[in-house]
């Protein structure tokens, strides 16, 4: 078999189509594949056995740190590094130190968020074996493909290409590493 | 010459003898060549850039004279750097001396302040005694010997002299003529009365245009009890004006009795607005209430006014106003006499002994041409002198005139010499003040631009071998102080600054009395010295055109003041230009509508609309001079006014003149204060007490710096403001940016009206920073720039700022400023000799940057220093802030507000004292003490 | 919003193959037609008039402005308010209107956050010309520095400083992570190579895996939540500028309240002063369709009423206070020197929106864009009343004065215009205005439901 197979792809016209055979192959057994989609299709991924993502979490701390961050600056720098009446004020003026705490919160989640979703799901990765697919260029505006990888422990070539072939895709095709 | 003998230079030069070689000599180029000739010509600027060049040496020596002059405090073996030095010398205002202490760098005077050992100053200074220091670092001040409007050489004109002498000695000096001010220089006297002796024919005239009295009667305020002010503005204007203000205020503190002062006058002064009773008329109605005065019956107000008077008699007194008539000072004189207050509150001198004739004479002689030459030590009648003795006319017919004076001005251009004169501070004089003491004037710098005394001229039309100034004035005094011990004395009179010689008594010519104005209906003119550039001797001074002008706040213009009454019925409004004709004269002024005038009279100032003053005075205003005639020296009745329909831009640093009854200047009477005193000066609204707060109070153990401003003793004169301005190296930004709001003044003086425009009260309140505890600018700075010290001062740190302005927005009291350009590269603050003058211990604060009052923050230091050298303690009163040691009126006092036996926490505990806006809980450390006023209660109720 | 009498998000007969077509053709085939070049180049030339008028302020200082002792805030500030303001409604609608499942948002969140971005550019740039020292700005960015100096915490203007600079970078992110599947179909459907390939590197190889967009889905959920605070507490710091000071006019406790609404007023003012004649030159009307303008409408209508309210409040409360200082600048306002540019705010702010009521205007794209204009002229105003008429007379009636701008202060702001629209030409030409990802999923739902 063809050492440099990296799966067998089916396109799809409709989403249901899709979301069909994904359901199919996961009880077929299937694990290792990757369904594509130009819009998210509700429930596909579930069935690719996706669990839920620690992204909530992540952007969590990534609040308190930037919390803490601003307040102990805050404190640090007019009580402790460098106390200076102002106005009269006491050197740890508390509420006026609440507006940056807060705004420092938000940039560190929403950095947290940001970066976090990119490191999961593996981006920026600007090439991937299924751009090979010559038909792919339809996966970000129309059509809807699923690629069964070849290193699925019980990936069979013919099988999975009857298998994809029994969908009735558009066109099912090997793609290349 | 004939074409044969001589130079020529081309046929042409054949064909036309006599053309100028000697014209050659000075022309720079060829006839029809073409010349730059713009107003900054080459030949203006090369002088300017070799003085600056010049100038820019001196920055590294020091420019002691040769001559030993003696330090106030302590001698000079030899400078060292930044410490400063104070001299002990004087300066003259119409002639009369006012003692001085100049504050030197480096042997470079950088502030001016009074001698407190001298009786015309004691300690205090008015805006002009500050502002001398700028006319000394004017780099357009007159810098080369002038012949025919070409650059010429002293020598040149000693030969001149030389020649003319001989001619004198055959006829005894017919046809020499002494133009002077009023002299009262004992020195120059001398020299003068030689002269006269030596050329018997000679004429010595004098002519001053504030015709200042010479023999003036001398007050003492402080024991007068009743003052009655018929049109003087003793408080303010004149030689002793700061020795009056000094002594009313002593009268004027609320102890068992407070002084009580009326004032009747046509336009509002500085003495009206501080009157406990203020009477508005016109100047013919003020002659009649001078009769009715002196009889006690007619009017019920005078009546009892005059009640009043004769109740305190010996303890009251009458002044007569130097521009009111012979009628009106003769009143006064006569009233004083029947109160027995002559030898008591007021002596009046034997009228002195003074050989000068006036100018009249000078006039009718030079139109006889009875005149050769003409030599005119200082002054500037050309510009000054009465409008119909055409002066301007005169001084062709006049084969050879001779200009001694600070500027090449308008008298300085039209004579055939003109000499560069040294400053006061520049060389060596003498002069006495209003009581007669004698000042030895010292220099504190070599003449900046080689100019020349007074002394030498004398010495040289005498022939005498040539002398400096200093041999001349010591020769002198040798000669009146014959005395083994005259070393000394002479050593004492420069240190101490004042010399207890009354036989130097100020010789007394009284100007010509003004004859009592025709009656007649129409409008009266006024004609009054300007309180910005006195005569026109400051009117290229920036300090003094952007020091705004105590009543109306004017900078930078002078103004035709009327009633509004007067001003609606002929439709006048602010700024209207109008033609102003008196007696066949006419001028243009803007109006401005002045609350306190009197109806129908037309005040205007003299000063302004020069011609010859410099870049800075040349065109500001009109010149009120073209009305002025020789019999109206005051003004007088006559007067009309046709519109033109033009605009004319004023600007005043204050827009808004009511208090919208809010309380910043708390007023109460001495009745009240006698029976509530607390009462006085208790706000609607109650500041928060300190410890209504969530936040704990800053604790101030230590010093605590403060300041108490009392106002019912500022006359509102303005001289901390200048004062402020020398000290801390404040730039002038000029009219154009002053009417955009932006004035520098560190310190204002606010004034506000009160009741009926036609005679309201009028309040002056001096406004520095207020060095707020609880800051509000402090708190809103991003940066930190402004911070509170650990001795309650609201610090700005310049180089921290980088100008959000939000402090100047928080401020409520918006005594903050900013460099909204750069100021210190504009026309006034550019040439290089304005750097020489500069406080070394202030920072010069560049573009984008926000200032304000650090309460003189380097002159605490430097006493701290001194101090903590010591190892002592700050004596109460030795830190002065410049605001508090320019005051005359001791209003300002500055100290330690922990210090419970200081002087300002004796003030702050009276019951009068306030904060400005205390409300706001801004707990100022600046607080004033509220105003009294002691009017005579059935006066009130009519 | 009942979809049934309402009219239709998507006009009929799209699917995503034409909706992602109809999009991307505007920046991949169309050519440069007259009317943008022409666009173009009068605004690159207000922004070189920006230019002009920067670099003269810089050299010159504060000063050539009508900036003044008082009215030490001028023109600066007030474009600052106002652009800040603007940049709000792209924020608002891309995510508040996102968690309240607003799905007409759909077609004009990516310009409307666009037009954000653009606004905070302008309005980033105002503090720092408005500065005495500009060339010193950082010194408002807590760093250690020689003089081992922090920033001084209290004041609103630090706030200020991380409120705009959270909220531009938190946008800037949320834009792009939206863009990311757009950029790709860009990528995908881009003919020449370059293009691919610059649209390829800032797809990030986006490849539409279904764990992607679980992940994507959710991390846009997040920003949205997290950015709906933000939008709101930006305006409402921005107002502490005004209400932390003691100024009679400044120092209230509705300001944010009041400034937020104001904000999405205005912001709402600027999303129709765009949409509508884009969607005219593009012929997007099947996209951004009359309902999103008569939404848009509604919530203009909707802040108008409590920024009016704003308005009655404060004059009550200074009647209220019995404060001097607070009734007489209550009273300036109305009467004083500046009474003209009061009541133009009462009218443009309070009276021209009640036409909104109507929905005969509300429909009619014409009328609405008149509104949409007088509505930015009005919240201008309203900044530029709130900044002088407080500061002109304050405290000491000796200390008031008067404030003009002059030349340089008008360049100043309309310069700020040519930026903005500059970028937006730009924009148009180079990005999808509309967010094709979900166009289709909107399209698809629509097929759904109508099955």
């Amino acid at each position: 078999m063809n050492e440099n197979l990296h799966g067998i792809m089916a396109e799809f016209r409709e989403p249901e189509q899709l979301l069909n055979a994904v359901r199919a192959a996961y009880e077929v057994g299937y694990r290792k594949m990757d369904a594509y989609s130009p819009y998210v299709v509700e429930g596909v991924a579930e069935a690719l056995g996706f669990k839920k993502t620690r992204l909530p979490l992540l952007v969590l701390l990534g609040g308190i740190a930037g919390a803490v961050t601003a307040y102990a600056m805050q404190w640090y720098s007019a009580v402790i590094d460098y106390p200076l009446n102002v106005g009269g004020r006491p050197l740890h003026s508390w509420p006026a130190f609440v507006p940056i705490t807060f705004e420092l919160t938000v940039l560190f989640a929403a950095l947290a968020g940001a970066i976090g979703m990119l490191a999961l799901n593996g981006l920026p990765k600007l090439h991937h074996p299924v751009f090979n697919a010559p038909q792919f260029k339809r996966a970000s505006q129309t059509r809807f493909f699923l690629c069964i990888e070849s290193d699925d422990h019980n990936f069979r070539l013919d099988e999975v290409r009857d298998f994809l072939q029994s969908r009735n895709p558009i066109s099912v095709t090997e793609v290349e590493k | 010459m004939s074409p044969l003998t001589g130079i020529w230079r081309s046929l042409d030069h054949l064909e036309r003898p006599g053309d100028g070689s000697e014209e050659m000599q000075h022309r720079e180029f060829p006839e029809g060549a073409s010349e730059l000739s713009d107003e900054w010509s080459r030949r203006q600027f090369l002088k300017i850039m070799c003085a600056s060049i010049a100038l820019a040496g001196t920055t590294g020596c020091t420019r002691q004279p040769l001559e030993r002059i003696v330090p106030y405090v302590r001698q000079p073996e030899e400078v060292i750097p930044g410490r400063p030095l104070y001299f002990a010398s004087a300066l003259t205002l119409c002639g009369f001396a006012r003692g001085v202490l100049v504050e030197t760098h480096e042997g470079r005077p950088t502030k001016i302040e009074g001698n407190p050992g001298h009786p015309a100053s004691l300690g205090a200074s008015d805006a002009f005694m500050q502002a001398e220091l700028l006319t000394l670092y004017d780099a357009e001040r007159s810098q080369a010997v002038i012949h025919e409007s070409q650059v010429s050489t002293w020598d040149l004109l000693l030969g001149e002299l030389a020649g003319a002498a001989k001619k004198w000695q055959g006829n005894g000096g017919a046809g020499l003529r002494l133009l002077t001010r009023h002299e009262t220089s004992p020195t120059i006297l001398d020299q003068i009365a030689r002269l006269l002796v030596k050329y018997p024919r000679a004429k010595w005239h004098e002519y001053d245009p504030l015709a200042t009295e010479l023999a003036a009667p001398r007050y003492h305020l402080d024991k007068a009890e009743v003052i009655v002010s018929l049109g003087a503005d003793f408080l303010s204007a004149g030689p002793a004006s700061l020795k009056h203000a000094h002594d009313f205020t002593l009268a004027r503190q609320p102890k068992s009795t407070m002084n009580r002062l009326y004032v009747v006058e046509a336009t509002p002064t500085l003495t009206g607005a501080m009157a406990d009773h203020r009477l508005v008329m016109r100047p013919d109605d003020l002659e009649d209430f001078a009769r009715t005065l002196e009889s006690g019956t007619g009017s019920k107000v005078a009546a009892l006014i005059a009640a009043d008077l004769h109740e305190h008699a010996g303890r009251s007194l009458v002044i007569a106003g130097e521009c009111e008539s012979a009628v009106v000072r003769d009143a006064a004189r006569r009233l004083n006499q029947t109160l027995q207050n002559v030898g008591a509150t007021v002596d009046y001198p034997a009228a002195g002994r003074n050989s000068a004739r006036n100018l009249q004479e000078l006039v009718t002689d030079a139109h006889a041409g009875e005149i050769d030459t003409l030599v005119i030590i200082g002054g500037n009648p050309n510009y000054d002198a009465p409008a119909d003795f055409e002066f301007g006319t005169l001084l062709p017919k006049i084969a050879s005139t001779i200009h001694l004076g600070l500027y090449r001005n308008e008298t300085g251009v039209a004579c055939r010499w003109h000499i560069p004169e040294a400053h006061e501070l520049e060389s060596w004089s003498d002069a006495a003040a209003f009581e007669g003491s004698a000042t030895i004037i010292q220099p504190v710098i070599e003449p900046l631009f080689a100019g020349r005394s007074r002394h030498e001229l004398l010495a040289a039309l005498l022939e005498e071998p040539f002398s400096s100034s200093y041999e001349i004035v010591r020769a002198f005094w040798q000669k009146r102080h014959a005395a083994p011990d005259f070393e000394q004395f002479w050593r004492k009179a420069l240190h101490e600054g004042v010399i207890e010689d009354r036989s130097a008594a100020a010789p007394a010519s009284s100007p010509p009395p003004n004859p009592p104005p025709p009656r007649s209906a129409g409008l009266h003119l006024l004609i009054r010295p300007s309180a910005q550039m006195l005569d026109g001797k400051f009117s290229n001074n920036a300090w003094l055109q952007e020091f705004p002008e105590p009543m109306t706040k004017m900078v930078w213009d002078n103004a035709a003041l009327i009633n509004p009454a007067t001003a609606s019925r002929l439709k006048l409004e602010n700024g209207e230009v109008v033609d102003l004709k008196f007696r066949g004269r006419s001028v243009r002024a803007p109006i401005w509508i002045l609350p306190g005038q009197a109806e129908d009279c037309v005040t205007i100032n003299i000063g302004y609309g020069r011609t010859s003053s410099g870049s800075i005075g040349n065109g500001v205003g009109f010149n009120a001079n073209t009305l002025r005639l020789s019999d109206a020296m005051w003004g007088g009745s006559g007067l009309e006014i046709g519109k033109t329909g033009k605009h004319h831009d004023l600007v005043t640093t204050q827009q808004h003149w009511e208090m919208e009854g809010r309380d910043q200047v708390r007023v109460g009477t001495f009745a009240e204060f006698q029976r509530r005193p607390d009462a006085i000066a208790k706000s609607a609204e109650l500041p928060p007490r300190k410890d209504e707060t969530l936040y704990p109070n800053v604790p101030d153990n230590g010093r605590a710096w403060g300041m108490a401003i009392d106002l019912n003793t500022c006359i509102g004169c303005g001289a901390c403001t200048v004062a402020c301005q020398a000290e801390n190296n404040i730039p002038v930004v000029g009219k154009e940016q002053v009417g955009r709001g932006r004035e520098m003044h560190w310190i204002r003086i606010d004034r506000y009206y009160e009741g009926d425009p036609a005679n309201p009260a009028i309040f002056h309140q001096p406004v520095p920073c207020m060095h707020c505890e609880n800051a509000p600018c402090e708190l809103v700075c991003p940066v930190a720039a402004t911070v509170h010290s650990s001795e309650g001062l609201n610090q700005m740190i310049y180089n921290r700022c980088v100008g959000t302005r939000y402090c100047s927005n928080n401020c409520p009291y918006k005594v903050r400023r900013f460099n909204f350009l750069e100021y210190d590269e504009n026309h006034f603050e550019k040439p290089p000799t304005r750097k020489l003058m500069r406080n070394p211990n202030v920072t010069v604060r560049s573009r984008g940057v926000m200032e304000k009052c650090t309460y003189c923050i380097q002159r605490i230091s430097a006493v701290k220093i001194e101090a903590e050298k010591a190892n002592r303690l700050i004596r109460d009163g030795e830190i002065l802030p410049a605001c508090a040691q320019a005051c005359p009126a001791g209003a300002i006092v500055f100290g330690d507000i922990n210090d419970p036996v200081s002087h300002v926490s004796r003030l702050k505990a009276s019951p009068l004292n306030y904060g400005l806006l205390a409300e706001l809980n801004t707990r100022p450390r600046t607080s004033y003490l509220a105003k009294l006023r002691n009017p005579n209660p059935e006066l009130e109720q009519i | 919003m009942n979809a049934e009498v309402e009219e239709p998000l998507v006009a009929s007969g799209y699917d995503s193959a034409s909706v992602t077509q109809k999009i991307t053709d505007i920046v991949l085939k169309c050519p440069l037609q007259r009317g943008w070049l022409g666009g173009f180049a009068f605004a690159f030339i207000l922004l070189m008039l920006f230019n002009f008028a920067i670099a003269w302020v810089l050299s010159k200082g504060v000063g050539i402005w009508g900036v003044n002792i008082p009215v030490a805030w001028g023109f600066a500030i007030v474009n600052f308010v106002w652009w800040i303001g603007i940049g709000h409604a792209g924020t608002f609608i891309s995510a508040i209107l996102l968690l309240l499942h607003q799905d007409w948002r759909t077609s004009i969140n990516r310009f409307a956050e666009a037009m954000t971005l653009f606004a905070l550019a302008c309005a980033g740039l105002f503090p720092l010309l408005h500065l005495g020292r500009p060339w010193v700005f950082y010194w408002l960015l807590p760093y250690p520095d020689t003089m081992d100096l922090w920033p001084q915490w209290r004041s609103a203007l630090v706030w200020d400083v991380f409120a705009v600079g959270t909220y531009l970078t938190v946008s800037i992110i949320f834009w792009y992570i939206g863009l990311i599947p757009d950029l790709a179909t860009m990528r995908d459907r881009a003919e020449r190579k370059p293009v691919q390939l610059i649209y390829g590197v800032l797809s990030l190889g986006w490849r539409g895996s279904a764990r992607h967009w679980k992940r994507f889905h959710m991390t846009y959920l997040l920003l949205a939540g997290l950015a709906t605070p933000l939008v709101l507490s930006v305006h409402s710091v921005v107002s502490t500028d005004f209400a932390t000071a003691i100024v009679p006019g400044w120092h209230s406790t509705i300001f944010p309240p009041y400034f937020v609404a104001g904000a999405i007023f205005s912001g709402f003012a600027m999303v129709l002063t765009l949409a509508i004649p884009i969607r005219k030159f593009y012929n997007l009307q099947d996209f951004i369709t009359i309902r999103h303008l008569d939404n848009s409408a509604k919530v203009m209508l909707a802040t108008a009423l409590m920024v009016s309210y704003g308005y009655i409040s404060e004059g009550f409360m200074s009647w209220y206070s019995d404060d001097k200082f607070e009734i007489y600048m209550t009273l300036n306002r109305m009467f004083g020197p500046y009474a003209p540019a009061y009541w133009l705010l009462i009218f443009c702010n309070v009276i021209v929106p009640q036409a909104l009521w109507f929905k005969r205007i509300r429909t009619n794209p014409a009328a609405l864009f008149i509104i949409a204009l007088l509505v930015n002229v009005g919240m201008w105003t309203e900044r530029y009343v709130i900044v002088i008429t407080s500061l002109h007379r304050d405290f000491m009636p000796s200390a008031w004065g008067i404030f003009h701008g002059t030349r340089w202060d008008w360049m100043t702001l309309i310069g700020s215009f040519g930026l903005f629209a500059t970028l937006f030409f730009l924009f148009l030409r180079v990005l999808p205005s509309i967010s094709i990802s979900e166009m289709r999923d909107l399209v698809h739902k629509k097929s759904e439901s109508s099955k």
